[in-house]
Order: structure tokens, then sequence, then C-alpha cells
């Protein structure tokens, strides 16, 4: 079980946790067209190594977390609030 | 062309009585300078696109380039179930050709891949599950695939020892089942394959990472690997978990995430299990191999990664649910637990066909059902690069689907929830 130590709780298993994909930048909605969204929706870098995204946790405080995780070690470097990263 | 020793009853006899040595199945190569087509993943899509390029289209200068050996990845860590019973229509008519492959693979690779047509049995344990095995029953009979919703009293007749009173927490009110369902040996279709393509030309390498795609002009012109460059001018990705690291180096983008998959094996019993049992709700899968180990299998695990570790939690959410379907096997030991690596799409699809770098094909997106879809796969993928488009069966998969929105709708016929 990966511990998760969320910024608000403490430390916690990460069942308590939604993983929610990697962390990427949304299109302007007003501008976007179908195609640019779709691939914002669909499309994923999955390159492994270390990854920032987003988690949720849902059993806690249910807020929305940024984690920075190695993809083949699981090591968490980071956990910060969403909004609340650099 | 080498010509093989073809395996028969016969031949056991005699090299068992003379003792004289069993040829190599295929052959260790150098690199060549340059070749039609580089295959890169050397697991059962791979070997299989490349024996079907070698004997339906006669290309046989063909590469298969795999950083470790061959059916180490996903090939060798999957269940080995076989069935065809999908939700949609161009879903199960692609997985009937499969199973079709695989009734006749034995005697086309000369090659004993050990297929047992059990028959597979999907649980329902709650009325909403029921009405979607209706619907696939229904979607099945008309694509002219043996699949049928079945009572309760017939799966009893079919697994005695599960409990099919209104007792468990969980009860049986129906299944859905389908007779040509069933189990193969895993590695013995990736050996069969790599005999019989090393037998019509193409070169296995083995501990050949490739390291990069030479793009000129916007097309592929080669292969950069750990033991030397290749010049060619077709690569198709057969890399499964590890698809978007090969696609990012010829400058395309896939909808694919990496989750582990695990899977479990118990010490050997005695035969009691005949057909494979799924339970959605349960999440699990399980059979029993003909050496008397039952093999379990279960959904991703929640997040993401690139890493094949076991866990605890797998392990003991696996038993909890193992034991409520079948609580006898409560003294069984666990003997082994691995995990393998799946490349999920959106829409549980697979994604299938060219890219937008020319001479660049997919073959992935085969998240947890990529092993029971290789036979076609290959021979799809055969077709594709000799006829330079898509055929039929894989139009539905391409990579364009995405942008477009024309998603297809799989989920709900994969064997566990996702």
């Amino acid at each position: 079980m990966l511990v998760i130590v969320c910024p608000h709780c403490g430390p916690r298993n990460s069942d308590e946790f939604t993983y929610q994909g990697e962390r990427k930048p949304r299109p302007e909605v007003s501008t976007t067209d179908a195609a640019e969204w779709r691939r914002y929706l669909y499309m994923k870098a999955n390159q492994g190594g270390w990854a920032t995204e987003r988690w949720f946790h849902g059993s806690g405080c249910r807020r929305f977390l940024m984690l920075e995780r190695h993809m083949s070690t699981n090591e968490i470097r980071s956990v910060s609030q969403v909004g609340e990263t650099k | 062309m080498t010509t093989r020793e073809k395996f028969s009853a016969w031949g056991l006899l005699r090299h068992g009585l003379s003792r004289s040595p069993w040829e190599r199945m295929w052959d260790h190569h150098d690199l060549a300078p340059s070749y039609d087509v580089v295959i890169v993943g050397g697991g059962v899509h791979g070997l299989a696109t490349a024996y079907y390029l070698a004997r339906n289209h006669s290309i046989t200068n063909v590469a298969v380039v795999e950083k470790s050996y061959i059916g180490s990845g996903g090939s060798g860590r999957n269940t080995a179930i076989v069935r065809s019973n999908y939700l949609t229509p161009e879903g199960s008519r692609f997985y009937d050709r499969s199973v079709e492959l695989y009734e006749g693979l034995a005697d086309d690779l000369n090659f004993n891949v050990m297929f047992e047509q059990r028959g597979h049995m999907t649980l329902a344990h709650s009325d909403s599950s029921l009405r979607t095995m209706r619907w696939r029953a229904e979607v099945n009979k008309l694509e002219g695939i043996d699949s049928s919703v079945i009572s309760p009293e017939d799966v009893k007749q079919l697994a005695p020892f599960l409990d099919i009173t209104d007792h468990p927490r969980y009860p049986i009110l129906g299944a859905l089942w389908h007779p040509p369902g069933g189990i193969i040996r895993h590695d013995a279709v990736v050996w069969g394959y790599a005999r019989a393509a090393a037998a019509l030309g193409v070169h296995i390498h083995q501990e050949t990472e490739v390291t990069g795609i030479d793009i000129a002009g916007g097309k592929v012109t080669g292969v950069q690997t750990s033991r030397g460059a290749i010049a060619t001018g077709t690569v198709v990705n057969c890399t499964a978990g590890w698809a978007s690291l090969i696609a990012a180096m010829a400058d395309v983008t896939l909808p694919i995430t990496t989750r582990p998959l695990q899977a479990a094996v118990t010490e050997p019993v005695k035969q009691f299990l005949h057909p494979v049992i799924v339970s959605g709700s349960l999440h699990t899968y399980v059979s029993q191999t003909s050496r008397g180990e039952l093999v379990f299998g279960a959904s991703v695990d929640p997040f993401a990664s690139y890493s094949t570790r076991g866990s605890l939690e797998f392990a003991t959410g696996l038993a909890t649910h193992v034991l409520e379907l079948m609580p006898g096997l409560a003294n069984m030991r666990l003997l082994r637990q691995w995990a393998g690596l799946c490349d999920m799409t959106p829409d549980f699809g697979p994604v299938i066909g060219p890219t937008t770098t020319p001479g660049f094909y997919v073959d992935v997106g085969w998240g947890t059902y990529g092993f029971k879809a290789g036979p076609v796969a290959g021979e799809s993928v055969a077709d594709m690069i000799a006829n330079g488009r898509p055929g039929e069966l894989i139009a539905p998969f391409g990579l364009d689907r995405f942008e477009a929105g024309t998603l297809t709708a799989e989920k709900g016929a994969a064997a566990v929830g996702h």
C-alpha cells in the first residue's frame, strides 16, 4: 500500500484516495475546438519516471492534491493541494 | 529459409530412444543492416505479426526486436483465458476470429499450444448484471457466437461446488455461458509463433532494446537499438505497457495509461474445476490449469505505474473475493503472485493502425485482454502492412477515433470491472 502524506490529514493509505491521472494543461474553454478538447481528454504522456498527477482524498479531507510520484518505484517526493503548487 | 524438424509423436519416440538432441527452435542472428519491417516487442502480438507477414504475404525480411526474452511481458503474465463473448458487434467479431485462429493454431504452427475449450462462465450476482449478460448474449448470437444466459441450476450442473442458494452475500442469479472459451498454454503460443516465424526466415533479436526511431522528411527511416542501427521504412509498435515510450520516439502520443494487473497461482490440486469462472461483482476470475494449479486474476491496480511488484492488499483482497465464491479453498496456499503491465485506453478498445508518422504503425492499447487477441491482431496487422491500409476487422480501432470522437464501448465486456 502506498502511504500518501496528505497536507491536511497526515500519512494515510492510498486506498482513501482516488487516482485522477497525470497533470496536463487544460485548453482555454472559450476558444478551444472539439479536436483539441478531445486530445486534452484522451491523450496521455505516460512516459514513466517522475510524474505529476492529481489525486482526490475522497475518504479524508475531500480535497484535490497534486503528487510527484515515480512511476517505476512509486516513491512520492511531494504532495501539495491543487492551486497551491508552483 | 531454414526447414525445421516436424514435431510428431513419432519424433518424440525417436528422440526418446536415440537420445539425439532436438534442434534449436529459432536461431540467433547478427543484426542485418536493414529489414523491410521491424517489429518492436517480442510477445504474442509481435511474433504473430511476423509470422503472418511471412506466411500470408511472403514478407520475410522481418526483424522482431525484444529488449528482454520473448514472452517476458504481458504474453507470459496473463491468465491465459481465451473467449469471444464481447459486448459490441465489432469487438465480438474480432475476438471470434481470434478464437477460430486459436482453435487451429496447434496444427498451423506444428506446436502443441494446449488449448482447452473448457467453457467460460460469467456469473451474475445482480439484476443489472443479468440484464447486461442478456444484451451480450444477443449481440453474440447475431454474430454467430455460441453464448447464452443460463440459470443457477445449469451453473450448478457445470460447476457443482458453487453455492447457488440465496445465502452468499453475492448470490448467483444466473450466468453468461460461452462454451468455446477456455484456457491455453501462453508460453507455448509465444514459442510456437517464434519457431514458425523463424522457419520462414524472420529474425528474432532478443536482449535488443530499441533506443530511438530515426525519422527523416517526416517518415520512419530506421531504428536505433542497443546492438546497433537498423534501416527500415516500417516499424510496428507491439509493446503493450511500454507502448507510450516507443511511440514518443516516433513523435506519436497515445491515449494510453500503463496500469499493473496482478494475478496469482495456487499449489496444484486434483482436478475439480472444469470451466473458467468469472465474477465481475467480486472482481475475480478463476481457472484450473491442466497441472492442477488454480490461476486467479483481478482488475487493474488503482493507479498508473510501470512497477511489476505485487502488493499485499491485492493478495488479501483476492483471497476474500475467491473465498466468497468458493469457501472450500480456505486452506489452499498461494504459490506465486505477479503483475503485468496493461496499456489501458479511455474506451477499453485497442489502438491499431497507422499513425501521424508515416511508416510507424501501432498495435497497442489492448489493456486487460491483449493475449486473447494475439492471433487476429497479428493477422490483421500483417494484412494492413502488406496492403497499406487497415482491413474491415480493425477499422473501428484506429488512433484517429479519439480526436474524431468515435470511441468504441467495450468497458462492459471486460471480464471484471475497471
